[in-house]
């Protein structure tokens, strides 16, 4: 183990990829418990993937590029920085409306402003709950924005954060989680951090 | 980036903040369409990748459109996407990359004669090679040529 920190997403070794998954799985078990209380129902986590790719191929990553979704964007800043999204499927999205509201949803293109602040704030507190426990555990500060909200194709979705990590280089690493309920509803979490905040939570693990 | 010829037809789906070029010269019956992330090479230091930008990746098709027959002076543009997905974005990625697919068509003398750019809304283009048609797909808007 060399005790440099990396420059290169594509120089982390197996180690360290394992760190990070493992991270991945704890925060995302948090979330997923946060959506089981939100929901009253069973969640099921997938194993955590971590993939390193290029940065068009982002886009790629959800089921299709036209596949309707919902995504959830947060930046992150202080001493971990970069992206997290929530993408909640359709199916996903009619069954949250009908628990928690008793309504119908007829298209993604006309969400209310009522459906609308009720996916921001799942998004809000699924992100929340996941960094809490990756904060937890490197005892790093992380901060995160108010949620933004698109509804609209997965690919036309993840161009925005494909777009802001293309300014740094070519190639990002992305965790990624799925969470399936009941009735096969299905949406994903999404972490992109910055290069330097990656050196900050290896080295917090002890695993630079 | 694509260049076909005959009755293909090229897509790229999915258009968000990144903007579609579609490159036709009529005579020829060469079509291209170029999909570019961010407006300048100059964001991003190092990459080498010239597909990914306005600044390098129309040049790139002009070029390769020209090996297949292609002639600039003939050549026609349709571009399409440069949406701004989500309201907070203060990098305004699309607006430039629209601003920039624009001026590199200009410097390249190519006269644009249909666009669907700008707004908030995901696009997939098809652009069919035998007539120079592009048929914009989105959620909001449905299907319509341009």
């Amino acid at each position: 183990m060399s005790a440099n920190s990396i420059n290169n997403i594509e120089s982390l070794n197996e180690f360290q990829l394992d760190a990070l998954r493992e991270i991945g799985n704890i925060g995302a078990g948090n979330a997923a418990t946060a959506l089981a209380t939100l929901l009253s129902d069973r969640v099921n986590m997938s194993v955590p993937v971590l993939n390193i790719m290029n940065v068009e191929d982002v886009t790629k990553v959800l089921g299709g590029p036209e596949n309707p979704v919902v995504g959830i964007l947060m930046t992150l800043s202080e001493d971990v920085k970069g992206v997290i999204m929530l993408v909640f499927e359709e199916k996903f999205l009619s069954v949250v409306i009908k628990t928690l509201l008793g309504q119908e949803i007829d298209s993604l293109n006309n969400l209310s402003e009522m459906d609308r602040s009720v996916f921001m704030e799942i998004g809000n507190i699924m992100s929340s709950t996941y960094l809490n426990a990756l904060a937890a555990m490197t005892g790093l500060s992380i901060q995160i924005s108010t949620p933004d909200i698109c509804a609209d194709m997965a690919g036309a979705i993840m161009s925005v954060p494909a777009s802001i990590f293309g300014m740094t280089g070519d190639k990002v690493l992305m965790l990624q989680e799925d969470f399936i309920g009941e009735e096969h509803i299905t949406s994903h979490l999404i972490m992109l951090p910055e290069i330097d905040s990656l050196n900050a939570i290896l080295k917090s693990l002890g695993a630079e | 980036m694509k260049i076909a010829s005959g009755d293909d037809i090229l897509i790229t789906y999915a258009l968000g903040s990144c903007v579609g070029t579609c490159l036709y010269d009529k005579t020829a019956k060469v079509i291209g369409l170029s999909h570019v992330l961010l407006s300048n090479s100059d964001l991003c230091s190092n990459d080498s990748n010239v597909y990914k930008y306005a600044n390098t990746a129309i040049k790139e098709l002009v070029r390769a459109m020209r090996v297949k027959g292609a002639a600039v002076h003939r050549m026609t543009a349709k571009i399409a996407g440069g949406a701004q997905m989500f309201t907070n974005n203060t990098l305004k990625v699309g607006e430039r990359n629209i601003i920039a697919v624009v001026d590199e068509l200009n410097i390249l003398g190519i006269r644009i004669v249909a666009s669907d750019v700008g707004e908030n809304y995901g696009r997939t283009m098809e652009c069919y090679a035998n007539d120079g048609r592009v048929m914009i797909k989105s959620f909001t808007k449905g299907n319509q040529i341009i």
